[in-house]
């Protein structure tokens, strides 16, 4: 039969990444709307204005910076920890495709998603462009 | 400045819009936005960044980066029920997931220096040309009847829930496929969007996949193509303050175009939206034509 052939990446590995990715994006909403009530708490009656690009502070542009930033317990810094969240939770997901295809004995699939994690991590850490 | 006063909800200092209306307007447009792309099929990323550029005066790398984290939010959600119902094949798409993440570096390095209207340009003709694929007579494929030497060695062939039991289905032409979907990658770390049209052309039509495999691995993918453009937030594109009525939006959007869509089936309907996505599209580019984005 096809499937002992070539056997399909067990259940419970899409059980595991289904989980996770829909953990990901429950939890990373969750606190973007808890940010988005202390935002508009303080912010309401300010002006915005995203017509002219001026970038984020350059303290906001790193892991570190927003995390660091994190503790001031600032509105923004609440969005950001979810928007943060929600960039990691695709990446967390290829980690864990790592583990699941280990633990299969799948060590192409292995050096596969290790190739992805890779890129994706120099990415956001080594920072293109 | 932009020649953008005109627009009514632009919210220059001068704008009476507080930050409280521009909210709440952008999270009305935003679920707009994610139910078009929902209902069009073209996915919410080509539908947000027009209207916020166009409809909202919104600086486009300010749009792009509330796009691609929205993207992600919603393709990670609607993954998650395509991963545990067995249609997509995580092997597929971790493969293709090479191709795409180093397109999507390349893209966002090109980016970043591109001017905002030759951005605006290329971002009108992707909605142009999936139009022109999705309306051509679909010649469904019988799918590959013998397995392809390099798919069976990167043990792609798969199986997927069909209505009388699991159906098996072979691979084909595996680098033309890792290719297009590196082409797929660039215009995701260019533009902020899934690009989700271009990934299925790569697996339905170049690997001769099941379209509903297809499909939903290219969703599966769209999530880790979007995150390798990641160094948009270095560069300082991801606004709290914008993103999170765009991605709260967007994700209600998606929940409404995906259950009116099992409701309805009402072609014109979906004629209609295309249409109007079309016309975003056409407005998108007549702006960067004419330098006003």
């Amino acid at each position: 039969m096809e499937r002992s052939r070539y056997p399909l990446t067990g259940r419970g590995m899409e059980t595991m990444i289904a989980n996770l990715l829909r953990g990901g994006v429950a939890l990373s909403t969750t606190i973007v709307i808890t940010g988005r009530g202390l935002y508009l708490l303080r912010h309401g009656a300010d002006r915005p204005d995203y017509g002219v690009f001026r970038g984020e502070p350059a303290e906001l542009r790193t892991l570190g910076g927003i995390i660091a930033n994190i503790l001031s317990f600032h509105s923004k810094r609440v969005i950001e920890l979810g928007v943060l969240l929600m960039l990691a939770t695709p990446v967390a997901r290829v980690a864990l495709s790592v583990l699941g295809f280990l633990r299969e004995g799948d060590y192409q699939y292995v050096a596969i998603s290790l190739m992805v994690l890779m890129i994706l991590l120099f990415t956001i850490f080594g920072g293109v462009g | 400045m932009k020649d953008a006063r005109e627009l009514e909800f632009y919210p220059g200092e001068q704008s009476a819009v507080t930050v409280y209306l521009f909210t709440l307007l952008i999270w009305l447009g935003s679920l707009f936005a994610g139910f078009l792309g929902s209902l069009t099929g073209l996915g919410g990323g080509v539908v947000i960044v027009p209207m916020l550029a166009l409809g909202f005066g919104v600086d486009i790398r300010y749009a792009i980066g509330a796009s691609l984290v929205s993207v992600i939010a919603t393709s990670s959600a609607a993954a998650a029920a395509y991963v545990r119902e067995g249609f997509s094949n995580i092997r597929i798409g971790m493969f293709l997931e090479i191709a795409t993440t180093l397109g999507a570096v390349a893209g966002a390095f090109v980016a970043a220096r591109l001017s905002t209207s030759v951005i605006s340009i290329i971002f009108g003709g992707v909605p142009l040309h999936s139009a022109y694929i999705s309306f051509r007579t679909r010649h469904s494929h019988g799918g590959a009847d013998r397995p392809d030497r390099l798919s069976v060695r990167l043990r792609l062939d798969g199986t997927y829930p069909g209505p009388t039991g699991s159906v098996s289905y072979h691979v084909k032409r595996v680098p033309l496929g890792f290719a297009l979907m590196f082409g797929a990658g660039c215009l995701s770390g260019l533009l902020g969007i899934g690009s989700g049209a271009v990934k299925v052309l790569a697996m339905d039509r170049a690997m001769l996949i099941p379209f509903k495999v297809s499909t939903t691995t290219s969703n599966f993918m769209i999530g880790v193509t979007v995150a390798s453009a990641g160094v948009y937030l270095n560069r300082g594109y991801l606004d709290p303050g914008l993103i999170m009525p765009v991605m709260l939006g967007v994700l209600t959007g998606v929940l409404f175009g995906s259950r009116f869509l099992v409701r309805s089936r009402s072609r014109t309907l979906r004629i209609v939206f295309s249409a109007v996505t079309l016309l975003l599209a056409v407005e998108m580019i007549y702006n960067g034509l004419t330098g006003r984005l």
